[in-house]
């Protein structure tokens, strides 16, 4: 515990405390740049670019090494990991232009070929290298322990660019990804602009590799704008809540990871984010399974109150234990069964909005009004106390009802 | 063709071209019912099947990592399809949180147990090891039909060749129901067949063909199985039967041209080593589907009038 708190206050050395940030940041541009991938309901094509950047990343070790560079130089293999993205993102639209597969066979051949491409160049690069350590294979599950300063600004340069460029790309990618047939009638190129929304994700790829590797990069694009759905409907709102799960995750796996040998940076930034999503899904207001679960059951209890109180004011015996239940907790009826005093008042009540109801609607052409008769609504929330005294003086007195 | 391709190359070879069968079959349905990317999350989520079995039982054993990595594909499917309908999510970003975070499950079990004498990382469940899986015993053709050497074939291959003609048994049984199901649901259902079972149990064989074949060939053979052969012969026919005929000899010379040119390829370019035979079985199915896309006859959305 006390190694984890120095983990997330930044204390826990050198090499963990530039993880720890460059994770945030991360996880806060792949939150933002996921936002808009995940509306446009394209979520799964960074899975083929994700895939598909090892071969692009093996072929620049080989062109450097025939250079006669040394082949791990960052830059360069992230260069070739963004040209073979960008190829692999360009073959799945063509497939799905130009021929009749579906997008998802598209995606699915794509990440495949270029990933068993890229194991093919991996084993040549084994072959050609005897001894000497490739280390390429740290891409596919990212390696942090040897996280350098320049490899930090490189995250925290590139994903501040992205986070500049969703906030000002913002309107027309929000435009687009609701409604691209109007916004090419306003005269945007959608193309374009669905070009730039994968472009930020094809960055955010690149620059996510050596942290989480391809594998799981995907998750940080997808999870945190998922999570961040289920608390608004605002696109703004969004961008930022995504955003900060996103970087949540970043912050809290990379300080988790940083305690422990064992504990791999990148499937525990996953993980943590996996874990917000799950505690989201069942606990947000009005969009969560328990709000879900808890509006049912408000809604079955409103439904027995008031068919237990109509039955009582027609003294019809009552034998759903749910209803009985309901009206003993509300003090309508004793614990034998019988009406108290209270409970005959309110199904009297209720009788006799049955029957204002049944006035309403005989009278009222408003069907607007008298629609919102559903057996629940209070009368008073839809008729004015006038109205409502109309409708009384045509019932009559109260009568009473129930046993006696 | 002597002694030394009956050792070293037929078993890994019959392998490779039964894993792509036993894959593809499934596969035809699967790109059809636009639920290509299934076969990509059961491949995902295979390995923290296999290391929960491992952890479990403290074995490599071949039963309980199949009952693991089967049990793991079930959870995803029931998981993605619960936080679909639960969270109203659209099916692709469910899976997507799905399967990568259950993959980073596994991956964590994997760093936290100690696997370190045990044949089990990352890298073999990616790449998988048909090369290894080599015919010592055998000391020539006469060995086919010699019963002590035929006792020492690899493990991978009767397993292999058992799921494959269950995936054929399973495609010849269910043909009309299949079909019906996948082209019209609609129809399907008014005249009473389970359409829901189907679409579960057509998940489970491609879990059962993906588990199987990942055993002996890692996971990209599979991904790269189920969905490019069959978008290939998709792309040359209109006919359903011709389709998985087609696409069956597609994945079978996948796994043939691809074995020979990760094995001899670079020997007859002068390099001394071989390279990944998965990856290459991969790569030449990647380019069957290029061909396919550019030439194919029933290549375009309309399909030409015959």
């Amino acid at each position: 515990m006390a190694g984890f708190l120095d983990a997330v206050l930044l204390q826990a050395g050198y090499n963990a405390g530039l993880v720890t940030i460059g994770a945030t940041l991360l996880g806060f541009a792949a939150g933002m740049a996921g936002t808009f991938l995940f509306l446009r309901k394209r979520a799964l094509v960074s899975d083929a670019m994700a895939h598909a950047t090892l071969p692009g990343i093996a072929l620049a070790f080989l062109v450097m090494v025939a250079f006669g560079g040394d082949g791990r130089n960052l830059a360069g293999l992230l260069l070739g990991a963004g040209a073979s993205a960008l190829i692999g993102l360009y073959l799945v639209d063509w497939i799905v232009r130009r021929t009749r597969l579906a997008e998802d066979a598209a995606i699915g051949a794509v990440l495949s070929v270029f990933f068993g491409f890229g194991v093919v160049l991996l084993t040549v690069i084994q072959s050609l290298d005897r001894g000497r350590q490739a280390g390429l294979e740290d891409f596919l599950l990212g390696a942090t322990a040897g996280m350098l300063m320049q490899d930090a600004v490189l995250i925290a340069v590139g994903g501040a660019l992205v986070v500049a460029l969703i906030v000002i790309l913002r309107r027309p990618m929000t435009l687009v990804a609701f409604d691209p047939g109007h916004a090419a009638a306003l005269g945007l190129r959608v193309g374009r602009i669905d070009l730039a929304m994968m472009g930020l994700v094809m960055a955010i790829t690149v620059i996510g590799l050596t942290l989480v590797g391809l594998i799981l990069i995907i998750a940080l694009l997808i999870i945190p704008p998922v999570t961040a759905r289920f608390w608004t409907d605002r696109v703004a709102r969004m961008l930022l809540i995504a955003g900060c799960v996103g970087g949540a995750a970043g912050y809290l796996g990379a300080a988790l990871s940083a305690t422990a040998p064992d504990l791999p940076t990148g499937p525990i930034i996953v993980l943590i984010a996996a874990g917000l999503f799950t505690f989201s899904l069942f606990f947000v207001p009005r969009r969560g399974v328990l709000a879900a679960v808890l509006a049912r059951r408000r809604f079955q209890a409103r439904v027995h109150w008031r068919q237990g109180l109509l039955s009582l004011a027609r003294a019809e015996p009552i034998h759903d234990p749910l209803t009985l239940r309901i009206l003993r907790a509300a003090g309508a009826i004793r614990p034998d069964g019988v009406a108290t005093d209270k409970g005959r008042a309110l199904a009297a009540k209720s009788l006799r909005d049955e029957r204002r109801w049944d006035i309403a609607r005989a009278i009222h052409q408003d069907t607007a009004l008298t629609g919102r008769y559903d057996g629940l609504t209070p009368i008073e929330e839809v008729f004015t106390a006038d109205q409502i005294a109309d409708f009384d003086a045509r019932i009559g007195p109260p009568q009473p009802v129930g046993a006696v | 063709m002597g002694a030394e391709f009956v050792q070293f190359s037929l078993t890994p070879m019959l392998i490779g071209v039964l894993a792509a069968v036993a894959c593809a079959l499934p596969g035809n349905f699967l790109i059809l019912r636009r639920q290509a990317l299934i076969g990509d999350a059961i491949s995902h989520v295979v390995l923290p099947g296999i290391v929960v079995a491992f952890l479990v039982t403290g074995t490599v054993a071949t039963m309980p990592m199949l009952i693991g990595a089967g049990g793991a594909a079930l959870v995803a499917v029931v998981l993605i399809e619960a936080i679909r309908r639960l969270g109203r999510i659209e099916p692709g970003a469910a899976m997507g949180v799905v399967f990568t975070a259950l993959f980073a499950g596994g991956v964590l079990l994997l760093e936290q147990s100690d696997t370190s004498r045990v044949h089990l990382d990352v890298d073999h469940a990616l790449m998988g090891n048909l090369e290894t899986l080599i015919w010592l015993r055998a000391s020539g053709w006469d060995s086919v039909i010699d019963p002590v050497a035929l006792s020492h074939l690899p493990p991978e291959l009767p397993r292999i060749a058992v799921v494959a003609a269950l995936m054929a048994a399973l495609t010849v049984i269910f043909w009309r129901p299949l079909k019906l199901a996948t082209f019209d649901e609609g129809f399907a259902r008014a005249i009473g067949l389970p359409v829901s079972a189907i679409g579960l149990a057509l998940v489970i064989a491609a879990a059962v063909a993906a588990v199987a074949a990942f055993d002996a060939v890692g996971s990209i053979i599979v991904i790269a199985m189920f969905i490019c052969p069959p978008a290939t012969a998709r792309l040359m026919t209109d006919r359903l039967a011709t389709q998985v005929w087609l696409s069956l000899a597609i994945a079978a010379l996948s796994a043939i041209l691809g074995y020979v040119l990760a094995g001899y390829g670079p020997i007859w370019l002068g390099f001394d080593s071989a390279v990944s035979a998965a990856g290459m079985i991969a790569t030449v199915s990647g380019v069957m589907l290029a061909i396919a896309c550019l030439w194919a006859r029933a290549r375009g959305r309309v399909a030409p009038v015959a």
